[in-house]
């Protein structure tokens, strides 16, 4: 288990980061009373002007829920679009779960309550769905109508700079000039997704929390003593001529034996489960509540630093923890060990 | 067989496949680099800014895009109820806008 999360996060970290690389290089949002707001289109001209920036949009997107399915959408408008209003492009995940193909038309309930029909153009490949699964992409007019936002207001707005050195220093007069404004980097992003499943998260605190207890109550059986069959076969191998030092040399041996085996198969059945079953174990505690589930294949990123981690954490503690209490009964007389 | 030999084999079973899924991951790694250069153009295309990893709470599948507050949007006092919350850990940034901010 403690190999599958350690390649599962390595494997999303990587492939967040090469993914996201082109991410947005500052987004802007509105916050009122605590809460996101839809920004003024009036900001977008006051942001342009900013020394520094080389072009900005205001972003249209948001959420759906589809109550057919129960799963929830994210609907976004592109900057640019080959298809016209009353079309859209949808991803893996939609057509999975609504059973739905280019042609088909998908109906939205706006938020007047009337229905909208928009047809299926395109859907995104299997093998974006990383970042595609839930996303329906539409025209700014079909958005517009179907949540009742005003022309005079948009999500967000993204701001590309001339050298991404200044981008602090833009944000920096951004929120000065608005301090109803939330600022998003590009690098923040970045790290966001690096430290996504972090060892303070609750997963891996599970985790990494059982895999210590099971390592304590290990050291606590081993570190009260050998058993009392252990105790003998020392003292009898004592006995019969062999000397302390090959007493803790054999039981070295068995120990490396054991955590090597364990070592070996628990990292090719980590490396199966999470990338050739999909981390099917992993799945209800991923999927939470979700109807819509990207079912997205990882890319096996795997370094001789993660192999090195798992070795050290498996092999080398179980090894000394074994030899520890072989060493104190081997330096026991055997005769007493015997007779015990 | 002697057990040894036994475990030997084992142990060399276990070394070669080991070393067959480092191949396997090599050559996915490769074979992926067209896949993550077109999702890479997509985000560039779209402008998005996150991963697709939950798609239950706003804040999970915006991880970037929340605040402090959204997962406590139901009430002020609500407690945030949607398993991937527990998984993931609030963006770092949140502390440092938020502490602006205020």
């Amino acid at each position: 288990m403690l190999a599958s999360v350690v390649f599962f996060t390595h494997a999303i970290k990587r492939e967040g980061a090469i993914t996201l690389k082109n991410a947005p290089e500052m987004i802007i949002q509105r916050s009122v009373a605590g809460r996101r707001d839809l920004i003024p289109v009036s900001y977008l001209d006051k942001i342009q002007k900013i020394r520094g920036v080389s072009s900005a949009r205001c972003r249209l997107w948001g959420y759906y829920y589809d109550p057919v399915r129960g799963a929830n959408y994210t609907l976004m408008v592109p900057e640019k679009s080959g298809y016209g209003p009353g079309s859209i492009v949808i991803g893996e995940g939609v057509s999975r779960t609504r059973h739905v193909y280019p042609g088909d038309y998908l109906g939205f309930s706006a938020f007047d309550g009337s229905m909208i029909m928009l047809q299926i153009r395109d859907v995104f490949s299997a093998e974006s769905e990383l970042v595609s699964s839930d996303l329906i992409l539409m025209s700014e007019a079909d958005f517009r109508k179907l949540f009742g936002i005003q022309e005079k207001e948009a999500t967000d707005i993204v701001v590309r700079v001339r050298n991404p050195r200044e981008l602090s220093a833009i944000a920096w007069k951004v929120s000065d000039q608005f301090p109803d404004t939330r600022i998003v980097l590009r690098e923040e992003i970045l790290r966001t997704y690096d430290s996504i499943f972090n060892w303070r998260g609750g997963m891996m605190v599970f985790f990494l929390g059982g895999t210590l207890l099971a390592f304590l109550i290990f050291a606590w059986d081993r570190a009260s003593g050998l058993s009392q069959e252990e105790k003998r076969e020392i003292g009898i191998l004592k006995a019969i001529g062999w000397e302390t030092s090959d007493v803790i040399l054999m039981k070295f041996w068995e120990g490396l034996v054991i955590s090597l085996s364990a070592f070996l198969a628990g990292t090719i059945l980590a490396y199966c489960h999470v990338f050739f079953t999909h981390s099917f174990l992993f799945e209800p505690a991923l999927k939470g509540w979700a109807v819509l589930y990207p079912a997205f294949k990882l890319i096996p990123f795997i370094d001789l630093y993660q192999v090195a981690t798992l070795f050290f954490l498996t092999v080398v503690p179980y090894t000394v923890a074994t030899i520890i209490p072989s060493w104190t009964a081997a330096t026991i007389d055997p005769d007493t060990v015997m007779r015990a | 067989m002697r057990k040894s030999n036994c475990f030997l084999l084992y142990l060399a079973g276990n070394v070669l496949l080991l070393l067959f899924l480092f191949a396997h991951a090599f050559y996915q790694e490769i074979h992926a680099g067209p896949i993550l250069k077109a999702n890479s153009e997509l985000v560039a295309r779209l402008e998005l800014s996150d991963l697709c990893l939950f798609t239950e709470a706003s804040y999970t599948r915006h991880l970037t895009q929340t605040d402090l507050d959204t997962p406590f949007q139901d009430c002020p006092i609500c407690l945030e109820h949607f398993p991937s919350g527990s998984i993931l850990m609030p963006p770092e940034m949140l502390k440092r806008s938020y502490g602006k901010i205020n």
